[in-house]
């Protein structure tokens, strides 16, 4: 029998020791002597976030299917195993093989939030792993970044050996391929990172060095070893129909955030809008088949016993196929007992029809998200969705049956004013008067209209073109939420309507990560070595700690967060190529300030630079 | 119909709390394809019973479930003309499409993970109450993880411990103190002599409070294996007289004036009964799986 890496005592002193034990279903054990390579795969967040995620899950299937590696994976242990396995001096383990994750060949982490970087240290210091890249020996793993966030790698590039820029299916077996050739050769750490840099989509930050202006902001960017590339281009997938798919995904024995069949119907957006980083970077749209989708929900049900499936894309509502996939897992599932949980779609009366077949209408709730409280500002991120469109769709549902409704928006988008604001209120309470109008007295379930506005903060993101746009202060983003507040107390029916809004301390330092430069790393450092971790939870997140790690590390904040910043600044991450151009970018820039709208791909292509890999939307 | 499944939880596994183990049948189940009946209303859930919940930590070799089907169907057979080829199906996936106990049992098995095994499958008589209203007592085993208990003549301390006229037990819940005598609901208790890994031979340090302390049940190496002296144990079950078996070590500990952590034992639960008495009659204690009209293996 397996042995676990942690005694019994410390199993049954610790929350949900399934945590660490593995052994889950579908989980893979392989015998380490027929495996030339050890890869070890990392959610920096607790077990059932890290589980949820459907990246990590391909990537396990992928290696796992060539016979000479072994992929094994490993969470955050949670707070209270945190500090036991520092007191006892317990090396982070595999979930697996229950070895220490040190002895492994390879340790990937994926990166899917900037909150999550002081773990990305909790990890590597757990792993007795130097946390800089450049002090680690040549027994150590090789560490690799992937995901979202690696778009702009720079605030943890020290951390990490080399980062692997767009989407994994294509070039890992390459890289190993390599690593395995390289040792045969008996060849230094050195000397696979030099030729891992000339892998398409690998980018080794130690090859590179920024050089600064007297202001802060960029000069240029020094290579250091004349032949790594000057740009990276991400990678992508061409054939998203004909590529590997976790048909075997691992059942976790605990509940988590995502416990279900996960089909991804298609990856990329056709929308565009200004805001959003994922809209951008996994451009074109490649759609899968829905023939083969159908045959992946029945053969993963089987596989893994789930009782419920769910969708999976940025705006699933532009899949072409999606009646016909529906249709098929409505009857299916029905026969089955399987829920099905619908994705957020853009509410008509097709898609009222398909919710009222899968959901108790009395208990679910719509979902709007119009990002913005006026038609003007909408126009400026390119947010497509219309007052009409909104207020005919929730007319059409009142009548259906549903009394709840939750609303989604941003503050602090580029331009906004007060009357963008007031917006806000205006349309929550259109939306009540919209219920009173439609339904009659006598047929009102508790004769109430449930709606809750919600508002985030606006982050601006690299590879959008609101990379260029400033970001508010916390008390700019505090008064705004303040004023959303009043606006909608003011309303008519605010009785009807609840508002919630984001933390702002949190939002300033997502800030500060997705458009910071190498110079962050050290504030990040030095706020892990005071005790942050797990800043994604507010119950750990400690704002004056890390005020105090910007400030003692000479970092301004606003530099990275309210600063204005000029057509040809050169970005920390204008080094890598994510398929769309610069130019476009700042073309949507330049059109949101004039407020004015750009069709979506399937309307009229915009030539953002994604048609060059020739696949998906850009060809239809 | 209904079927009953004994199954056996150990290694890893005891980690596993109850709900957990809810929720991993349910799936397994369905990995099986096994046509369970569903309750009705809009969130239908599996007719599902498990008899007595086991606790973090401990193993069992007598876990019991019964479920309702509506057919021996196997659900998954027609499924499988439907999924096309490349999919490389398992071989283990060409099954009959009806099953019997037997293969029912297999096929359950296939969908365990190590350290959960399905022991038998039967099929119950209509009249016979569910698992958990059916339970009455449970036998359980206590050993030593590394060494032994260090209590001096073990055989005879439980003897003497259990000859006590009562066995007062003061259990303290979040919202009440409530005074058990435990002598009530333990049916039995003994020791036996077991096998254990030889390579934890070392005894373990105790606070000790006894006066001699001759360790008379260190465990003796045969070979390659050795030999340590258990606890045995059968104890009321039911939802009324539930005792956990350490209540009942606690007091032999405090008995033989030993300290002893709870992490430094392992607790199995042996079987799990039911009661074929009479209300009055002596109790006739015989396994859950007894219930069953057709086992199959
Ligand atoms: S090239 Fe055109 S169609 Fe292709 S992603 Fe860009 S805008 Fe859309």
């Amino acid at each position: 029998m397996r042995k676990l890496a942690l005694s019994d005592e410390i199993l049954m002193q610790v929350e949900k020791p399934a945590r660490y034990i593995g052994n889950e279903v579908n989980s893979v054990v392989k015998d380490k002597k027929e495996i030339a390579v050890r890869f070890v795969m990392c959610f920096p967040d607790v077990y059932e976030i890290g589980m949820s995620h459907l990246g990590i899950q391909v990537l396990y299937s992928m290696f796992n299917a060539w016979d000479d590696v072994w992929c094994e994976r490993v969470y955050s242990p949670w707070t209270d195993l945190d500090a036991l396995m520092r007191k006892h001096n317990i090396p982070l383990f595999g979930l697996e093989s229950q070895e220490p994750v040190k002895n492994a060949d390879f340790l990937g982490i994926t990166l899917q939030y900037e909150m999550c970087y002081t773990n990305i240290l909790q990890i590597l210091d757990l792993a007795q792993i130097p946390l800089l890249a450049k002090d680690r020996g040549e027994d150590m793993p090789i560490v690799i970044g992937g995901g979202p966030c690696s778009y702009n790698p720079e605030p943890i590039a020290d951390f990490f050996d080399l980062f692997y820029i767009g989407e994994g299916e294509t070039q890992y077996r390459p890289l190993l391929d390599w690593y395995l050739e390289n040792k045969k050769q008996g060849g230094s750490r050195l000397d696979f990172l030099k030729g891992a840099a000339k892998i398409p989509g690998i980018y080794v930050p130690q090859f590179y060095e920024e050089v600064y202006n007297e202001d802060g902001t960029i000069k240029e960017r020094k290579k250091l070893y004349e032949e790594a590339p000057d740009k990276i281009l991400k990678e992508i997938v061409t054939d998203v129909t004909d590529c590997i798919y976790p048909l075997k995904p691992v059942v976790p024995f605990i509940k988590v955030t995502q416990d279900r069949v996960v089909l991804e119907i298609q990856r990329g957006c056709i929308r565009g809008c200004r805001f959003c980083q994922a809209g951008q970077i996994y451009r074109p749209v490649r759609e899968r088949d829905v023939d083969k989708l159908k045959e992946y929900a029945v053969e993963m049900l089987k596989n893994t016993g789930h009782e419920e499936i769910s969708l999976s894309s940025l705006s699933s509502s532009d899949y072409s196929k999606l009646n016909e996939l529906l249709d098929f897992l409505i009857e299916d599932c029905d026969q089955k007992h399987i829920n099905i949980s619908l994705p957020s779609l853009r509410i008509d009366a097709f898609s009222l029809d398909v919710m009222s077949k899968v959901q108790d209408v009395k208990k679910s709730s719509l979902t709007f998200a119009p990002e913005a409280g006026s038609q003007r500002l909408r126009d400026v991120i390119n947010k497509g969705l219309t007052e009409e469109v909104i207020l005919k769709g929730a007319a059409l549902a009142f009548e259906g049956g549903w009394t709840r409704v939750k609303l989604y928006f941003m503050l602090g988008l580029p331009t906004e004013t007060e009357e963008d604001i007031k917006g806000i209120g205006d349309l929550s309470n259109k939306i009540a008067a919209t219920f009173f109008d439609t339904v009659p007295k006598d047929k009102r379930v508790n004769g109430k209209v449930q709606i809750v506005t919600s508002t985030s903060f606006f982050i601006p993101k690299p590879f959008t073109p609101f990379q260029w746009a400033p970001m508010c202060t916390k008390e700019q983003f505090l008064d705004k939420a303040y004023q959303t507040k009043k606006g909608i107390m003011e309303q008519l029916n605010q009785k009807s309507i609840k508002y919630n809004w984001h933390e702002a301390d949190v939002s300033v330092l997502e800030g500060v990560f997705a458009r910071g430069d190498r110079k962050v790393a050290r504030a990040i450092l030095e706020a892990y070595k005071r005790g942050c971790m797990f800043d994604s939870w507010s119950e750990y997140f400690h704002n004056d700690v890390w005020l105090s790690s910007f400030e003692d590390c000479r970092l301004d904040i606003g530099f990275y967060t309210t600063r204005e910043r000029a057509d040809d600044e050169i970005f920390p991450w204008d080094f890598l190529d994510c398929g769309v151009t610069r130019e476009f970018l700042l073309r949507e820039w330049k059109k949101a300030q004039e407020e004015t709208v750009s069709p979506n791909c399937r309307s009229q292509c915009q030539g953002c630079g994604a048609g060059r890999f020739g696949v998906g939307v850009c060809r239809e | 119909m209904k079927i009953r499944i004994k199954f056996a939880k150990y290694g890893t596994m005891k980690f596993i709390g109850h709900l957990d183990m809810m929720r991993f049948f349910q799936k397994a189940i369905r990995r099986a394809g096994i046509d369970i009946k569903y309750s009705e209303g809009f969130s239908p859930h599996q007719i599902m019973s498990f008899a007595a919940p086991l606790g973090v930590g401990l193993e069992s070799t007598g876990e019991y479930l019964d479920i309702e089907v509506n057919s021996m169907k196997n659900l998954y057979a027609e499924d499988l003309l439907r999924v096309n080829d490349d999919l490389h199906l398992d071989s283990q996936d060409k099954r009959q499409k009806i099953m019997t106990v037997g293969e029912m049992k297999d096929g359950l098995n296939r969908a365990m993970v190590e350290g959960v095994e399905v022991i038998s499958v039967g099929v119950l008589p209509d009249t016979v109450k569910n698992a958990m209203a059916s339970v009455a007592a449970a036998s359980y085993r206590l050993h030593c993880k590394e060494g032994a208990f260090g209590i001096a003549d073990l055989e005879q301390t439980v003897r003497d411990f259990y000859a006590q006229e009562t066995i007062p037990y003061t259990k303290e819940t979040k919202k009440s103190v409530i005074e058990l005598d435990l002598k009530q609901g333990i049916y039995e208790i003994t020791t036996e002599k077991i096998e254990v890994n030889p390579k934890f031979l070392k005894p373990i340090e105790y606070v000790e409070c006894a006066e001699e302390t001759e360790l008379t049940d260190i465990p003796e190496q045969l070979e390659d294996k050795a030999m340590t002296t258990a606890i045995r144990m059968i104890v009321n079950a039911s939802s009324s007289g539930n005792i956990k078996p350490s209540m009942v070590f606690e007091k032999l500990c405090e008995f033989a004036c030993v300290e002893i952590p709870a992490s430094a034992y392992q607790v199995t639960r042996l079987e799990t009964y039911t009661d074929l008495a009479k209300e009055g009659e002596t109790h006739q204690f015989v396994p859950l799986a007894a219930c069953c009209l057709d086992t199959g293996n």
